[in-house]
């Protein structure tokens, strides 16, 4: 069990077992199959413009929460409350986004994304606090602030932030100063993506090589341990964990209002941040293998658009693999776990 | 209800009986032709040092355990007992030492937890206020368990015991986590049940607890009975010898090494620990621990030894008073698997832990993965690599290898806590000679054991701890066995 590659073999049964299973949905809900599975791989792998402008488009927000997802995961938080952080993270840097837009690029861009990875942070920091004060269990006070985060974006597309008119639930959209550069011309993706990319990168490197980075997967993988054996205040370890994760949650948000909307509306997050738990599971919360699970669950949600534009087949089957990939996880690991012990 | 009477309708005034009863796990016997004969009506006290078979006797009395040969009868009669439910049903009742209540569920609830039928939260509330009330057992019926203090908690549990009727009461050490009053307000209840008629079997090490309480007394030692008598006849002195068996004398001095005490490595000075209701675990405490003496900690769990174990390893802050001890302290805690290694870590990553918290920057894997290998060579880890996991290795290899880590920057102060435990004689002679040469070499080491053939051939000084107060005895083991159940 300790081959390297070991650790891959439940993320590869899960996907085996995921697309038995869709092949199985699809058969029983009387679909054409081919013809779904040929608009699936059309519209995510299908021409330059479905891999570049769909699939990498919704790829990158799905990479920045994975990665935050992923973190906290490591240190043992339980922060599903990604969603929460990224919307935060939206509204805050659209707002920031207005208040700097006159000014030069250089400064007004990564302002507002820092203002939006600062709120990521608070919104997740108020999480940990709850945590460290009252011991809240993070999986419910993170819940219950994605509710708040939504009805918070509600409340600004209606009120202070909606566009002039006053018409449209959204904002106006935000000046040249603060949007991304896009990486081609007559494609929608942007530098995002890079940094993202980048960030899983600088992730792993952080986890495997750094001492603070050691501490983390110390008290993710045995907090007592970690406290007796090696002195490191678990506690503490992990509140920061939980405010980073909740940071790159946030960067997320930024990057998609920056990059992709340009603009704050109700749904800008079609469910990313619960997205982002397959995406970090099924990459064994590995900041590069996250960066193919990312990629993965991007195509399945571009392919999905096109699945149920050209075959009838409602997109919502993309929601239904990840929850399968989920489940799929865990009872593998579970089951692995119980023969080994 | 009926009582039930003898084969020939005489009412046995022998509520319980054990006889003969043997019971061995795996390797060890646990009991040996054990017997327990309790008169209706009275206290019983069972005495003995740890591993003397008490717990495992009174489970098996209470249908817990299947003994491997011998008869149980109640009221005369043999009976089979297939599981605790049957002991209830025949109107037997155990509190554990450590409670079976559920925390989220309010105190009625935990009582009716187990019972059959609807469940109605206004008849329960109101029976089990009734029945607290006659029994005087004061307990809210609607107040949480958790947020209940132990004694409290205690009540619960005995009133779950006669919720079910029981008529013999079988208690586990039940004052080791009591505060001084809510002893005494377990015992005045205690002696009224008793005068009402019910049965009580106190499971205790403590002599004077025994002699003041019981109207009879069984000692166990080693799995057998060795001493039953009415508690009248009986004296500390008898007991002792009894408790701890006067001919064992296996003090073996020829390990020990006179050496010359050197300078003082670590002190505490009035150090006292409470725990988190503010109960004295650690009395006021002031010790001294010299380089190049071992010394030997031995108390009963309870007793506050190893909460002194872990003060000196600097692992828990004294509430009051001062702890001097030096930067680093090689610590081997009693549960290395939750406590020491990180099983699925490798090698490498559980050695790098020692430092983890003082490391800035980059971690030097080359350098560490060469330590943690030296490591391995110097104190015999038996695996392939540093890169394998810990959980693949044997607990002995395992222990090795917390032990290597711990000693490997030398420290002025070594503390273990049951460094032997779970492992076989060959890795136990390995570590007990490491624990001996970081003395020889100029450490202090503090070794904790359940076992006291463990340590004493190896201390130079013995501290004992008994309800959380110290003291220093001779290193013999009568004297160490007498101030572990207070009768120093």
């Amino acid at each position: 069990m300790h081959r390297p590659g070991a650790r891959w073999v439940i993320p590869g049964a899960t996907l085996l077992a995921v697309v038995g299973s869709v092949l199985w949905i699809l058969q029983a809900g009387g679909y054409d199959t081919a013809r779904a599975l040929h608009a699936l791989w059309d519209g995510a792998f299908g021409s330059t413009y479905s891999l570049v402008s769909a699939t990498l488009v919704r790829a990158t927000p799905l990479l920045f929460v994975g990665l935050a997802v992923g973190l906290a995961f490591r240190a043992g938080v339980l922060n599903i409350g990604a969603e929460g952080q990224f919307l935060a993270g939206a509204t805050v840097a659209v707002a920031a986004g207005f208040a700097v837009g006159g000014w030069p690029r250089l400064i007004a861009l990564p302002l507002a994304r820092l203002a939006g990875a600062a709120a990521g942070a608070g919104w997740a920091g108020l999480a940990a606090w709850l945590r460290r004060r009252f011991g809240v269990l993070e999986v419910i006070s993170t819940l219950m602030l994605n509710f708040i985060a939504a009805y918070g974006v509600s409340f600004a597309v209606r009120g202070p932030l909606q566009e002039p008119t006053h018409v449209y639930p959204q904002t106006a959209e935000l000046s040249a100063a603060v949007r991304l550069p896009l990486l081609f011309d007559g494609h929608r993706l942007h530098l995002g993506y890079v940094l993202a990319v980048l960030l899983a990168v600088a992730l792993w490197w952080f986890l495997t090589r750094t001492a603070a980075g050691f501490r983390v997967r110390a008290v993710g993988a045995g907090a007592s341990a970690a406290r007796s054996a090696g002195g490191i205040d678990a506690a503490r370890t992990a509140a920061w964990v939980f405010v980073a994760s909740g940071a790159l949650a946030g960067l997320g948000g930024a990057s998609e209002v920056t990059g992709v909307t340009y603009a704050l509306y109700e749904g800008i997050s079609p469910g990313y941040g619960y997205s982002a738990i397959a995406v970090a599971l099924l990459g064994r919360l590995h900041p590069v293998a996250i960066i193919g699970t990312s990629l993965l669950f991007g195509a399945l949600e571009a392919g999905a658009a096109a699945m149920q534009r050209d075959a009838n087949v409602p997109s919502v089957l993309a929601a239904v693999v990840e929850a399968l990939v989920v489940l799929g996880v865990l009872a593998l690991d579970h089951a692995r776990r119980g023969r080994t012990d | 209800m009926e009582l039930c009477g003898g084969p020939d309708g005489f009412v046995s005034d022998i509520v319980l009986a054990l006889e003969a009863v043997d019971k061995r796990f795996g390797g060890t016997t646990a009991l040996t032709k054990a017997s327990l004969t309790v008169r209706r009506g009275t206290l019983h006290a069972v005495l003995g040092e740890n591993g003397a078979g008490k717990t495992t006797l009174m489970r098996i009395a209470f249908g817990m355990q299947r003994p491997d040969a011998g008869v149980i009868r109640l009221d005369g009669r043999a009976v089979r007992l297939a599981s605790s439910a049957d002991a209830m049903a025949r109107g037997l009742g155990m509190v554990h030492q450590h409670f079976t209540l559920v925390p989220a569920m309010t105190a009625a609830e935990n009582i009716a937890l187990g019972g059959r039928g609807m469940f109605s939260r206004r008849t329960v509330d109101a029976r089990v206020a009734s029945l607290a009330e006659r029994a005087g057992l004061p307990v809210d019926p609607a107040a949480r368990v958790s947020t209940l203090g132990v004694g409290a908690q205690q009540r619960v549990e005995i009133l779950k015991a006669l919720a079910r009727n029981a008529r013999i009461l079988i208690l586990d050490e039940p004052t080791a986590v009591l505060t001084p009053s809510e002893i005494e307000e377990l015992f005045t209840w205690l002696r009224r049940f008793v005068a009402g008629g019910g049965t009580t079997v106190l499971i205790t090490h403590k002599l004077t607890e025994a002699l003041t309480l019981a109207d009879d007394i069984t000692v166990l030692r080693r799995g057998r009975d060795v001493l039953s008598a009415p508690a009248a006849g009986l004296t500390v002195n008898r007991l002792v010898d009894a408790v701890t068996g006067d001919s064992d004398g296996v003090d073996t001095p020829g390990l020990r090494v006179t050496r010359t005490p050197g300078q003082i490595v670590a002190r505490l000075e009035a150090a006292e620990v409470r725990d988190a209701r503010g109960v004295v675990r650690v009395q006021p405490v002031t010790v001294a621990l010299r380089a190049g003496e071992i010394v030997g900690v031995a108390g009963v769990e309870g007793s506050g030894a190893s909460d002194l174990l872990r003060l000196l390893a600097g692992r828990l802050a004294p509430s009051h008073g001062i702890a001097h001890l030096p930067r680093h302290v090689g610590f081997a805690p009693e549960d290395r698997h939750r406590d020491a290694l990180i099983e699925e870590f490798t090698l490498t990553e559980n050695f790098a832990l020692r430092d983890a918290s003082q490391r800035m920057g980059v971690m030097p894997w080359k350098t560490l993965r060469a330590q943690a290998e030296r490591v391995m060579h110097a104190h015999d880890v038996r695996a392939p690599t540093p890169d394998v996991a810990a959980s693949t290795l044997s607990g002995g290899n395992q222990q090795k290898f917390v032990l290597g880590r711990e000693l490997d920057d030398r420290p002025l102060l070594v503390v273990a806590d049951n460094p032997v435990r779970g492992l076989d004689i060959r890795a136990s002679a390995h570590v007990l000679r490491e624990l001996r040469e970081t003395a020889a070499a100029g450490s202090a080491v503090v070794i904790h054991s359940s076992d006291l053939d463990d340590v004493l051939p190896l201390a130079d000084r013995m501290l004992v701890m008994f309800a959380g107060r110290l003291s220093e005895v001779a290193v013999t083991r009568d004297a160490v066995a007498r101030a572990m159940i207070g009768a120093a």
